[in-house]
Order: structure tokens, then C-alpha cells, then sequence
């Protein structure tokens, strides 16, 4: 899953992508829907990158510590 | 994953982060965070092929496995402590990151006291017995 560059790509597009809904919903007026988008946004990119620290600490577990 | 790769993948993860830098900042986090792990998880296995090398040659050397493990575990302490320490200090945590390095040297001196005990035993063994 993380051998390549995709995972990075597509934490930058999510980034972009909800800097943009926020700004728009922002400019409507509904500050508190564009903070629920910001946080959503954050969770999805957390999840992406725990599991890729998770499958680190793993790693560095069995080849140093084991 | 070749050494060409690797630093494309550097160069890349710099161009986004400073483009993400000034929308988002916990994003741009984010891209710091996981290009450490991929750069790492690509090298590992090199690693371990290295470990056993180490291992193989302190077996024919006759050294004992005890202190044998024990380098290996200060290496993966002294690279976890690292990373750690570095990325605290990324995100603008100075104090946090002493810490973590503080904790990493803690930690190493435990590992070794074995070790050292080890080498005042022999010293005290050299002495002549009064």
C-alpha cells in the first residue's frame, strides 16, 4: 500500500479539496458546516496515515527490536 | 526502491508541502509524516538483510548474542528516538522533542547496563586482589 507516491498524492488532493469546500462554505455564510468539513477531512487523512505508522512501528519492531 | 526514487519522492513531498503549507496546515503535516514512512518502510528490508550480515559474523566471531542484541536494540532505539524528535520539532514543539530525545538516551543507557557491569567485572577481575 505505501511502496509509492500515490498515498502521498492523495493526502496534497484531500488537503486542497477541503481547503476549497471550506473557503466556498465559508463564503455562504455556514461557518459551522465548513469547520464539520475541515474536521472530516482531517479524520480521513488520520486514518490513512496511522496505518501506515502502525505498519511502520511494526516493521521497526521486528527487524530491531525483535 | 532505488535511490533515484527515493529522492524524487523527497523533491515531490517538498513541492506539496510547500504548496499545502500556506491552504492547510495539518495537511501539510500529514505529507511530512507519511513520506518518512514510505521512505523508511522501503529501506527496511535492506536493513534486515544488513542485521543478519552482523549477526552472521558476530556468531563465527564467537561473541556473546546477549551484547549482539543489544547493539541492534540501541540502533532501533537511537532511529525511533529520531524520528520522533524530528517530527515533534517539525510540528513546533521544541520542549517535546528534547524530551523524546532525552528519553531515547534514558533508554539506550538501560539497554547497555548489562554491558557495562559487564566490562567493570572484567577490569575488577584484572586487578590484583589486595
Amino acid at each position: 500500500m505505501f511502496t509509492d507516491a500515490q498515498v502521498l498524492f492523495q493526502i496534497a488532493g484531500i488537503g486542497i479539496i477541503v481547503a476549497l469546500i471550506h473557503t466556498i462554505l465559508k463564503q455562504m455564510g455556514k461557518e459551522e458546516i465548513a469547520q464539520f468539513a475541515t474536521l472530516i477531512g482531517f479524520i480521513i487523512v488520520l486514518v490513512i496515515v496511522i496505518n501506515g505508522l502502525s505498519d511502520l512501528f511494526n516493521q521497526i519492531k521486528s527487524v530491531f527490536l525483535f | 526502491m532505488d535511490i533515484l526514487q527515493i529522492v524524487l519522492l523527497g523533491i515531490i513531498a517538498s513541492i506539496l508541502y510547500i504548496v499545502l503549507k500556506d491552504i492547510n496546515r495539518s495537511f501539510a503535516f500529514f505529507i511530512i509524516l507519511i513520506t518518512g514512512i514510505i521512505i523508511f518502510l522501503s529501506i527496511i528490508q535492506q536493513i534486515a538483510i544488513i542485521f543478519e550480515l552482523i549477526q552472521d559474523l558476530g556468531r563465527n566471531a564467537n561473541v556473546e548474542g546477549l551484547y549482539m542484541e543489544t547493539i541492534l536494540k540501541i540502533i532501533g532505539i537511537a532511529y525511533i528516538a529520531e524520528i520522533g524528535a524530528s517530527l515533534t520539532k517539525e510540528a513546533g514543539l521544541e520542549a517535546v522533542a528534547k524530551n523524546i530525545e532525552l528519553a531515547g538516551k534514558i533508554f539506550i543507557l538501560l539497554l547497555a547496563v548489562p554491558i557495562i557491569t559487564a566490562v567493570v567485572e572484567a577490569i575488577l577481575n584484572f586487578l590484583p586482589s589486595v
